[in-house]
C-alpha cells in the first residue's frame, strides 16, 4: 500500500492563482478593458446546489476572473452545539451535509467514542458501515442526477431519483426517518435492526448494478455529455493536493487515496473493495470516479450483510450505563437504571478532557471532527473540516480559460453541499 | 452560580503555567512525526510551536517530513475554561472505572491553559500508514499569527474562516476578510463572550 500519483495528462506547472488562491483574477492586459462584463451568478441558481454566489469576470464567452462567495447558509452549528448536551448534538452534524448525512453523524459519534474510550459492539460496526455506503451510494446519485440534469440529460435524474428512493426507504425502514436519521448513538446503534430490512436491502443489491448498467448506457457514448465533460475543469494532481482535495475530486486527479482503505476505521480493513483512480482531473473523471464508487460501496453493502445476517441477537449498543440509555423494560424494575436514565436525559453523560481529531471518508471527501472536551456534558468546541468547503477552494484553479458554459459543468463537477461548505 | 468544590491547588487559567514550545531545530518534532507514522489511525501528536514560527515549522513538516497537506486549521477560545461549574470530569481517582456503580469519585479539573487561543493546523501525509500531525500555536487576544497560505494554498479560506468566527489575525494574508458572516458584521460568533441569542429577532414584538 504506497500512495502513487499516475502519470497524469493534465497541465505542466501549477495553475493555483499566484496572488490568492482562490481568486482568479482579470489578466492585466485585459484590466482596462471595457470588454470584460462582470456577471453576478448566483446567490440563489438552480445549478449551485444551494446558495452559492460567483463573480464572474467574461470576456465575450470567456471565463477570465472568478470568485466564489460562500456563507449565504451559515446557520452556527458549531456555536449552537456547544450549547447542548453530547446526545443532543447528534442531530447537528447530519443536517450540516445534507446529502451525507450518515457520515457526517458516523465522524461526531467516532470522536466521542474516542474520548470516552468506549468499545463499540461489532454488530454497531457493520451496521454503521452498511448505512454509511448506501448514503454514499445516495449523494452519488444526487450528484449525478443534478448535473446530469444541468448538462441537458433530463432523463438521468428520473433514473437516479428513483434508485434514491429507494434507499430512502431503506433508511425509512431501518430509522424512521427517510433523511437525517439520527440512527447512530454514542456506543452503537439507537435500536436493532429491524426485521424485513435484509431481504429489502438484498433486493436492492441485486438491482442496483443493473441500474449503474442503465446509466452508463445513457452516458457513457453520449456524444454531448462527452464533449461537454471531457477535458473540461481540468486540475493537476499536485494541484489538488495543494488546495487541499480529498475524495473523489482528489482521485479523479491521479491520487490514490482512499481514508477507507488507507486509514480503516469501523471494520473496513475486512471488506474487499477496490479504489477508482482516474489520471485526467477533469468533468469527466470526476463523474467516472463516482460512477466507479457506487458500484464499489454496493459491494460493500453486500459483504456487510453477509456478515450482520449472521450477527442476528447480538447486542446493538455498548453496555456502558453511564453513557447508554438502559433498555425501556428495565425502568419499570430497576430503580438504578431509572436513575441512570433520568441523569443521562436531564444532565447528559460526561466526557473526560481532551482534545481530538477524527476523519473519516465521506462521499464528498475526508470529513474530519475536531473536538475538544473540558470535561463536562457540553462539548467545549467542534470544528468540522467540510469537504465542499475545500472543495470550493478549487473553482477558481479548475475555471482557468474556461468558457461560461463549462463554469455548470464545472461547478457540479466539484461536488459542494453548501450545508457543509456553510456549517 | 454556586461555587463548585476546587482540588487543592487548583488555580485559574489565567494564572496559569506558561506553556512549553518547541523549535524546530529541537528533535522532538522528527520523534513525534515518525511516533505518528509508527501508529496507524487516529492519534495524532501535539507540537505545541512558538507562534512566530509556525511558517518555519510547517514548510519543515511540508518539505522535510512529507505531510503534504493540511487538511484543517482550527482556533479553539479558552476563555472561562474550568471556571463554569459544569466542568471537569466526575471519576474515581484511579481513572474511569464503570464497573462500578454509585461511584461518584472526586472531580477532575480539566489542565489549565496560559493563553486564550489555540489555533490547531491539522496535516495529512499521503503516504502509508495515513500519519497525521497537529502542530499547535497559542495566541492571546491582540496577538497576530503568521500566514501560512505560502506554504499551502488550501490555508486561504481555513485562515479567513478562523479570522471570521474566532478574530485571530494571520500576518500576510493576501485576503483577509470575512468569509462566512456578512461583511459588516461585528464581533466574533465563536468566541465564548460572544452570546448565544444575542441577535435581535426581526418583527418579534420587541421591535
Amino acid at each position: 500500500m504506497s500512495t502513487t500519483v499516475i502519470p497524469t495528462t493534465t497541465y505542466e506547472g501549477t495553475r493555483i492563482p499566484a496572488r490568492v488562491p482562490t481568486i482568479l483574477d482579470v489578466p492585466e492586459e485585459l484590466r482596462d478593458s471595457e470588454d470584460v462584463l462582470r456577471v453576478n451568478f448566483g446567490p440563489n441558481h438552480p445549478s449551485t446546489h444551494g446558495v452559492l454566489r460567483l463573480i464572474v469576470d467574461l470576456h465575450g464567452e470567456e471565463v477570465v476572473g472568478v470568485s466564489a462567495v460562500v456563507g449565504y447558509l451559515h446557520t452556527g452549528f458549531e456555536k449552537s452545539m456547544e450549547s447542548k448536551t453530547y446526545w443532543k448534538c447528534i442531530t447537528f452534524p447530519e443536517r450540516i451535509d445534507y446529502v451525507g448525512y450518515q457520515n457526517n453523524e458516523l465522524v461526531f459519534v467516532l470522536a466521542v467514542e474516542q474520548l470516552l474510550e468506549l468499545e463499540v459492539p461489532t454488530k454497531a460496526k457493520w451496521m454503521r458501515m452498511l448505512l454509511c455506503e448506501l448514503n454514499r451510494i445516495h449523494s452519488h446519485l444526487v450528484f449525478l442526477g443534478t448535473s446530469a440534469l444541468e448538462l441537458g440529460a433530463i432523463s438521468m435524474f428520473w433514473y437516479c431519483f428513483r434508485e434514491r428512493e429507494t434507499i430512502l426507504d431503506l433508511f425509512e425502514l431501518v430509522t424512521g426517518q427517510r433523511m437525517h436519521t439520527r440512527y447512530f448513538q454514542v456506543g452503537g446503534l439507537a435500536e436493532d435492526i429491524p426485521q424485513g430490512f435484509f431481504p429489502e436491502c438484498r433486493k436492492f443489491v441485486e438491482w442496483m448494478p443493473r441500474a449503474l448498467d442503465d446509466y452508463k448506457g445513457i452516458l457513457d457514448r453520449n456524444e454531448i455529455w462527452l464533449e461537454r465533460t471531457q477535458g473540461i475543469g481540468v486540475l493537476s494532481g499536485q494541484d489538488a493536493v495543494a488546495l487541499g482535495q480529498s475524495g473523489p475530486n482528489l482521485r479523479a486527479s491521479g491520487v490514490d487515496w482512499d481514508l477507507r482503505r488507507d486509514q480503516p476505521y469501523l471494520h473496513y480493513e475486512q471488506v474487499d473493495f477496490r479504489v477508482p483512480v482516474y489520471p485526467n482531473g477533469d468533468v469527466y473523471d470526476r463523474y467516472r470516479v463516482r460512477m466507479d464508487e457506487m458500484a464499489e460501496s454496493t459491494k460493500i453493502v453486500r459483504q456487510c450483510l453477509d456478515r450482520l445476517e449472521r450477527m442476528e441477537g447480538t447486542p446493538w449498543i455498548a453496555d456502558d450505563r453511564k453513557v447508554v440509555l438502559p433498555p425501556r423494560e428495565e425502568l419499570h424494575t430497576s430503580m438504578e437504571s431509572l436513575i441512570h436514565h433520568f441523569k443521562i436525559v436531564t444532565e447528559g453523560f460526561r466526557v473526560p478532557e481532551g482534545e481530538i481529531y477524527v476523519a473519516v471518508e465521506s462521499p464528498r471527501g475526508e470529513s474530519g471532527c475536531y473536538l475538544v472536551s473540558d470535561g463536562g456534558p457540553k462539548p467545549w468546541r467542534v470544528h468540522f473540516r467540510a469537504p465542499s468547503f475545500v472543495a470550493l477552494e478549487a473553482t477558481a484553479t479548475c475555471l482557468h480559460h474556461a468558457l461560461v458554459a463549462d463554469l455548470i459543468a464545472v461547478v457540479g463537477s466539484l461536488d459542494a453541499v453548501m450545508g457543509d461548505t456553510d456549517r | 452560580m454556586t461555587e463548585w468544590p476546587r482540588l487543592p491547588g487548583y488555580v485559574s487559567h489565567r494564572d496559569g503555567p506558561e506553556m512549553p514550545t518547541v523549535t524546530i531545530e529541537t528533535a522532538r518534532i522528527r520523534e513525534a512525526c515518525e511516533q505518528a507514522r509508527d501508529e496507524l489511525g487516529f492519534d495524532m501528536c501535539v507540537d505545541v510551536v512558538a507562534t512566530d514560527r509556525i511558517r518555519e515549522a510547517c514548510e519543515h513538516a511540508r518539505d522535510e517530513l512529507g505531510f503534504d497537506m493540511c487538511v484543517d486549521i482550527v482556533a479553539t477560545d479558552y476563555l472561562g475554561w474550568g471556571d463554569k461549574g459544569v466542568a471537569g470530569y466526575i471519576g474515581t481517582s484511579s481513572g474511569r472505572d464503570l464497573m462500578h456503580p454509585m461511584t461518584q469519585g472526586l472531580q477532575v479539573l480539566p489542565g489549565l491553559k496560559s493563553k486564550r487561543f489555540s489555533i490547531s493546523y491539522h496535516l495529512l501525509a499521503l503516504r502509508a500508514g495515513a500519519p497525521r500531525a497537529r502542530f499547535q500555536c497559542w495566541v492571546d487576544e491582540g496577538e497576530h499569527v503568521p500566514s501560512v497560505i505560502s506554504v499551502w494554498p488550501t490555508c486561504d479560506w481555513h485562515e479567513r474562516e478562523q479570522f471570521d468566527l474566532m478574530g485571530i489575525v494571520f500576518d500576510g494574508h493576501p485576503n483577509l476578510e470575512r468569509l462566512l458572516m456578512p461583511e459588516d458584521w461585528e464581533g466574533h460568533p465563536l468566541r465564548k463572550d460572544y452570546p448565544i441569542g444575542g441577535e435581535p429577532v426581526r418583527f418579534s414584538d420587541e421591535q
